[in-house]
């Protein structure tokens, strides 16, 4: 941890040619509440930390009529406590309330939980469900990465080394759409064992399932979109079978490890509770709103 | 690789000090060797106990997670900077009531969490006091005392 030099600049593009001259010395940080613990732990080495916090361009929640757009160091419990989602994208306020305590949320960002790759990140499977998109700042242009494709395995992200995380997109959602979050944990602190994120929408009339993502945390190497579970629902009127047959489906999809929170095989029988608790609650909600 | 250090200016408990640091020292570090404010107490240092909670611009941190340089420009609030003179906080005092201090040592950053939700919940139920304090472990008291100091404290109010 000796002679290590910090960096706060105000402006993106600073941040960007920080890590164009030390390259690989270079560590970027945002809320600190992981990239501080690996770093006490020597798992990281940096000679350079590059602290995102100070740029503007990196904070805030903005929505339009396309959609929202939340800069990558806004905090989780300024997510969790946005009125803006909490009614309009309930899936990811819940996500965020669900992540450590309130000193973390206090600290800790969404471009920071994402970009950590964790594959129970609870703000991950919610993002994915809404159909979010990642917006990644270079040195020369920005890219738009659908978030499904922007986690590669654990604690590996699609992100390039000169790249910063700048914003995450997340479009308007249409008529007569409505998800739900579910998660189960061990004890209020602790990581999830298994996460499950539903975002569905229903035909202008009736219970036809018009569009549906089913997607899980926690039993994959990164979060996973079980895309089978969904084509079971997707052009039905579900009834209790089908719903079932699509959480079957789910936990047959998933590949969970066994370690020190849960077997293998409980995370696998938790897919299957939670995925159907998930489709029934945003079948309702979304039938609430016709 | 020579040692570097950065100069930072910051205000606890309404006093303001310029100092330099080394850019690896964590906040708790410097609030309690630098500044003598041992009050601020180091658990787990992993962000899971909440013994060194602080505010920080108004917002409840764990101290550990910090870099000291990351505090400069900053106000921050710890448990030495809520009494006024000589007297207690009403948390203080409803905890010394209540008796809802056994060991004490995560008494400051309990207190620091009651005051974070008092300042924004002044009447909050048990529950909500509950999970106010999720991220603060008290391995003694069974957590009841807490939550009575709690609500009696913001009875007084």
């Amino acid at each position: 941890m000796k002679g290590i030099d910090y960096f706060a600049p105000p402006r993106l593009e600073e941040a960007v040619s920080l890590l164009r001259r030390y390259g690989k010395k270079a560590a970027l940080m945002a809320g600190g509440t992981d990239f501080l613990l690996r770093l006490e732990r020597g798992l990281v080495q940096p000679g350079v930390i590059v602290d995102l916090k100070k740029i503007r361009d990196l904070r805030g929640i903005n929505s339009n009529r396309a959609g929202l757009k939340i800069g990558a160091a806004t905090l989780m419990d300024e997510i969790a406590s946005s009125h803006l989602i909490q009614t309009r994208y309930g899936i990811l306020a819940k996500g965020a309330a669900a992540v450590g305590s309130i000193q973390t949320r206090n600290r800790a960002t969404l471009g920071g939980n994402l970009c950590n790759a964790s594959p129970a990140a609870d703000t991950a499977s919610p993002l994915i469900a809404l159909g979010g998109r990642a917006r990644i700042a270079g040195a020369k242009r920005v890219r738009e990465v659908p978030l499904e494709e922007f986690f590669l395995g654990p604690g590996k992200s699609c992100l390039q080394p000169n790249e910063i995380l700048k914003e995450i997109f997340i479009p308007s959602p249409v008529q007569r759409s409505a998800g739900s979050f579910q998660r189960c944990t061990r004890t209020a602190m602790d990581i999830a064992l298994v996460n499950c994120a539903v975002f569905l929408s229903l035909a202008s009339k009736g219970g036809v399932v018009q569009d549906i993502r089913i997607v899980l945390g926690a039993v994959a190497p990164t979060p996973v979109r079980v895309q089978a579970a969904e084509d079971v629902l997707r052009g039905k009127n579900p009834d209790e079978k089908t719903i079932e047959e699509a959480a079957d489906c789910a936990a047959a999809g998933v590949r969970p490890i066994d370690d020190v929170r849960s077997s293998a095989s409980y995370r696998r029988a938790m897919v299957r509770v939670l995925t159907k608790r998930a489709i029934e609650e945003a079948l309702r909600e979304a039938g609430g709103e016709a | 690789m020579a040692r570097r250090t950065k100069r930072i200016r910051v205000t606890v408990n309404g006093e303001r000090y310029e100092k330099e640091v080394s850019p690896s020292k964590s906040l708790l570090d410097f609030l309690r060797m630098d500044l003598n404010l041992t009050g601020t107490k180091e658990g787990c240092g992993e962000g899971e106990c909440g013994a060194c909670s602080i505010i920080m611009n108004g917002k409840l941190v764990d101290s550990c997670l910090i870099l000291t340089v990351e505090a400069d420009g900053q106000k921050i609030q710890t448990i030495e900077g809520i009494s006024r003179h000589d007297r207690l906080h009403p948390l203080q005092k409803a905890f010394a009531e209540k008796g809802a201090a056994q060991c004490g040592y995560c008494t400051p950053g309990m207190i620091m969490a009651a005051k974070y939700l008092l300042d924004h919940n002044p009447s909050p139920t048990a529950e909500q006091v509950l999970k106010a304090i999720a991220g603060n472990l008290c391995r003694c008291t069974g957590y009841g005392s807490i939550v009575d100091a709690v609500l009696s404290a913001a009875k007084e109010r």
